[in-house]
Order: C-alpha cells, then sequence, then structure tokens
C-alpha cells in the first residue's frame, strides 16, 4: 500500500508541477489577441514577418488560427476571435452587412495563378485570359484539383467556371475538400491543374512535375481585407487590441511591413490600404 | 537525395539543434497528453474496476458503449468540444478555447474510454480467477477494487501506455480546438500537418521520427520501471 501513496503523490506532483508551469506561461504575455485568418497567410510565412513588428510597435502579440476563409468567418460569427484578416471581398461586406463586423479595410493585394503539368496538355499558357484556360481545361477534360472547402480561393475558383461557362463535373474535376497546401500536394501527386494564390505557391516546396502555367489576367486580382468585429454583438472580446491590430495593419508602417516580406526574393502580397499613402 | 532532403537526417539535425521553437513544442507536446492521460486515468481506472465487479441493469450497454467510443474519431470528439467551449458554446465564458487546456479536456474524451473500457476487462479476468479467494475473506466490492487494481498494475500500465499513445498521435481534435497556434498551442502531430501542406516533407517526416522516438522513449521507461519492480517484488 505504500507503494501506491508514492505512486499516488509523484503524479499528484507531476501534475501540479505541469498546471504550475503552464499558468505561469500563460500570464507572463496577457496582452494578445487571437486573430482567424486564411492558410495562404500564415503558410507563406507572412504573420513570422510582419507580426514581430507590430509586436514591438504595441506590445500586442496576435496568435494566429490559421484556416480556410469559411472556417474563419465561422469562427468569428461564434465569438472566438479578436480579429478576422480573410480574402473574399464579397463575403466581408456581407458579414459588416450582417452586423458581426463594424468595419472592413483593405490591406493587401496577390494573385491567383493556374498551375499544372509542365507539358501542359490542355494548353492553358497560350490562352488569351483565364476563362479561356478554364474552358480549355474543361474542354479536354485534363484532371483538375479543386479546393472544395469553400475558401476564398475555392470561392474564387467557382466564380471563374462561371464566367467560364462551364459546369466544372466529371471524372477529371476532382474536389478535395482541403486546404491549399494539401491540395498542391494531391495535384502534385496526380499531376493535375489546380487553382492557387501565388504566395501559397511560391513558397511550396514540394511541386513536383507542376509549373505556373497561367497568370497575370484581372480577373486573377486575390484582395486581402481587415475586419473590425462588432462590440454590440461580441462585448467579450479584446475590442481595444484589435482595433490597433486593424489599424497598424492599414497604416503605414504595417503597409511598409507587408511589402518588405519576401521569400525567395520575391515580394508576395501588396500593401494598398486606401488611407496610407502608396506605398509600392 | 541531399542531406536537407533526407527526413533522417533532418530529424537528426533537429534533435541536436536542440532549437528553441522544437523544445516548445515538445515541451507542450507532452504536457498535454501527459495531463490527459493522468486525468483520464484518474476517472476511467476506478469506473473500469466498478463495472468489472457490480452487476447492474444497463452495463452490458454501457460495456458496449466504451468499447464502441474507443474507436470514436479524434476529430468528432474535437467538433464537440470546440462547440462546448466556444463563446457561442454553454461554457463558453471561461474562454478556453484555443488554450491548452482545451486540447487536454479534448484528448481526455479521446483517452477516457480505452482505458475506462480496457481496465474493465482486465479487472474482469482477474476478478473470475479470485472471485472465491476474495469472497471467502468477505470482501465487499468495495474492498474488492483497490486489491484488484493493484494487482492489475502491470496490465494496467500497458492499458495507460494505449491511453497515452491515442493522446500522443492524434491531431483531428487538437487541431480543431487549439488552432494550431504558433508557440501556444502548436503540438508535434500540428507541426507536422502543416510542414505537410507548405510541402516540406522531409522536415515534416523529420518531425514524425522525433515524435515516434520520444514516445519510444517513454515506452521504454515505463517498461524498465514495471520489470525491475516486478524483479523486486519477485
Amino acid at each position: 500500500m505504500k507503494k501506491t501513496t508514492t505512486l499516488a503523490t509523484a503524479s499528484l506532483l507531476t501534475s501540479g508541477l505541469v498546471g504550475l508551469s503552464w499558468s505561469a506561461s500563460l500570464l507572463a504575455n496577457d496582452d494578445f489577441i487571437t486573430l482567424a485568418s486564411t492558410t495562404s497567410t500564415e503558410n507563406s510565412g507572412l504573420f513570422d514577418a510582419i507580426i514581430p513588428t507590430f509586436t514591438d510597435a504595441t506590445g500586442i502579440d496576435v496568435r494566429v488560427v490559421a484556416v480556410g476563409t469559411g472556417q474563419a468567418f465561422e469562427i468569428a460569427r461564434r465569438g472566438d476571435a479578436d480579429s478576422l484578416l480573410v480574402h473574399d471581398t464579397a463575403g466581408e461586406e456581407q458579414f459588416v452587412a450582417d452586423g458581426y463586423a463594424s468595419e472592413r479595410l483593405d490591406v493587401m493585394y496577390n494573385d491567383f495563378v493556374i498551375v499544372g503539368p509542365s507539358d501542359d496538355p490542355a494548353d492553358i499558357s497560350s490562352s488569351a485570359n483565364v476563362a479561356e484556360a478554364f474552358a480549355r481545361i474543361a474542354e479536354s477534360e485534363s484532371p483538375f484539383a479543386s479546393r472544395g472547402d469553400d475558401s476564398g480561393t475555392n470561392r474564387a475558383e467557382l466564380r471563374l467556371w462561371e464566367d467560364a461557362e462551364v459546369t466544372p463535373q466529371g471524372e477529371w474535376y476532382r474536389e478535395l475538400g482541403s486546404g491549399m497546401g494539401p491540395t498542391l500536394n494531391t495535384a502534385a501527386g496526380m499531376n493535375a491543374y489546380t487553382f492557387t494564390d501565388r504566395a501559397t505557391w511560391v513558397a511550396f516546396e514540394n511541386p513536383q512535375d507542376l509549373t505556373l502555367l497561367f497568370e497575370g489576367d484581372d480577373a486573377l486580382f486575390n484582395q486581402y481585407g481587415t475586419l473590425l468585429l462588432s462590440e454590440q454583438r461580441h462585448p467579450h472580446l479584446k475590442h481595444d487590441l484589435a482595433a490597433q491590430w486593424h489599424q497598424w495593419l492599414v497604416s503605414e508602417e504595417g503597409q511598409q511591413a507587408i511589402a518588405d516580406f519576401t521569400v525567395n526574393g520575391q515580394q508576395l502580397f501588396f500593401p494598398n490600404a486606401q488611407s496610407s499613402s502608396n506605398t509600392q | 537525395m541531399s542531406p536537407s532532403e533526407n527526413p533522417f537526417y533532418t530529424a537528426f539535425a533537429l534533435i541536436l539543434g536542440m532549437d528553441q521553437g522544437l523544445i516548445d513544442i515538445v515541451t507542450l507536446s507532452l504536457q498535454v497528453s501527459l495531463l490527459a492521460v493522468l486525468l483520464a486515468s484518474a476517472l476511467a481506472l476506478p469506473l473500469g474496476a466498478a463495472l468489472a465487479l457490480w452487476r447492474f441493469p444497463g452495463r452490458n450497454a454501457l460495456i458496449v458503449l466504451l468499447n464502441a467510443l474507443m474507436g470514436l474519431p479524434p476529430v468528432v470528439a474535437g467538433l464537440c468540444v470546440y462547440l462546448l467551449l466556444s463563446r457561442a458554446g454553454p461554457l463558453g465564458q471561461f474562454g478556453l478555447l484555443f488554450t491548452p487546456t482545451a486540447m487536454v479536456i479534448a484528448q481526455v474524451i479521446l483517452v477516457f474510454p480505452i482505458i475506462a473500457a480496457l481496465t474493465r476487462q482486465q479487472v474482469e479476468t482477474l476478478h473470475n480467477e479470485y472471485a472465491e479467494q476474495l469472497r471467502s475473506l468477505g470482501l465487499k466490492q468495495l474492498r474488492m477494487m483497490p486489491t484488484l487494481l493493484w494487482d492489475a498494475r502491470f496490465g494496467l500500465l500497458t492499458v495507460i501506455l494505449a491511453g497515452f499513445g491515442r493522446a500522443s498521435a492524434e491531431v483531428g481534435a487538437v487541431m480543431i480546438v487549439g488552432g494550431n497556434i504558433d508557440g501556444v498551442t502548436r503540438v508535434m502531430t500540428t507541426s507536422i500537418v502543416l510542414e505537410t501542406s507548405k510541402g516540406n516533407l522531409p522536415l515534416a517526416l523529420g518531425l514524425g521520427i522525433v515524435l515516434l522516438s520520444l514516445v519510444t522513449l517513454i515506452n521504454a521507461l515505463a517498461h524498465t520501471v514495471s520489470e525491475t519492480a516486478k524483479r523486486r517484488l519477485g
């Protein structure tokens, strides 16, 4: 019986220590906000580059939960994040109209591109515009990997199929229901075309035979916006701290930090907040 | 294959490099999973033993339910805890979502049925063996419980290790309720998912090798302790 007591004491002690070290580390940085954002901004390394600058200036840490835009809206709608940075302008405006956010501001943009097998079986690289590129993929029934997850990228892709007057269905059109990274991994594995934001593509390290085949159409513009969440709907959120982040993103300093972020020497996000002077 | 593309080389470099970020991630993984297993064991060992010793209506249904819950998909457990802890949920006012505490809660739910169901099995087998003897001593079930649990301790260690394996290996639950926040709720498994989605496969596999080594180390430790104890006790 003595051994049981020793064992019980030991486990109690351990759990106590674990608990203690934990609460200590949590108390250490109380000034933080939770930001719901997209995988493209997190996976490309943008937040790792700009958040330290913001934290140095304000003492506020930003904890990023990176999910698809659809899920990010849901997290904010339920009051589980203090701030929101996504890329679905129509959805963001609806979010404001529905009363979940009080203000939406443009922060930056990048663009979508189409990547695919290097031999380009659908010959999209010679298309005049993105609608034609999509139409050629459908016509040749070349394998196409779609996010299929109601993300900002997925919503943009579906709008482009509409523009191309194609209903994407059939053996060749594969809805993966995954984030951008997993979709690129799968597309690389089955050597399929896919639609991606440039930032994730440039930072992606497993392209195999995939290569960038189509870019540069105005329809591929990808705008990111920051949303100030509604104080009325979720009074418990850290609105003061979140407002500082919201304002910093569109400030000259924040816009410069975004412009300074590069991967392999390539700028991935282009600041375009209205309130600041043109920093490009 | 160049050194940087070799996952074993990457794992080796990760371990030797003792990068602070990696140490934090490993520490958090261990804290969360060990605490979850500890809490789950504290609840599940007595419950499992009680299920083995008492006869009551609905007992078989409860056993079937526990056995079935051993197969609870982590992502479902995560989703339930998410809805529970979300600000819009019943326990929302505590603000526990996207914290390590939320991850512990989710893992307790995953580990509890495994430990309870397997404990029930172990104790019942032992009880069947010693039923006569225990009854001749005039012991009631409540008094038998600690005795049987103590007698089954070596088997139960394996049960607890199975629970730990489940906790340290799962990713679906901690991803949803923790949010994979850098420096706050990022653990080994969610890091592996993140690196895979970045296409950084050697680093992802390297982290996997580190995790596996760690789990092996803990199992070796538990095995050594139990073997030593067995020898001491003859």
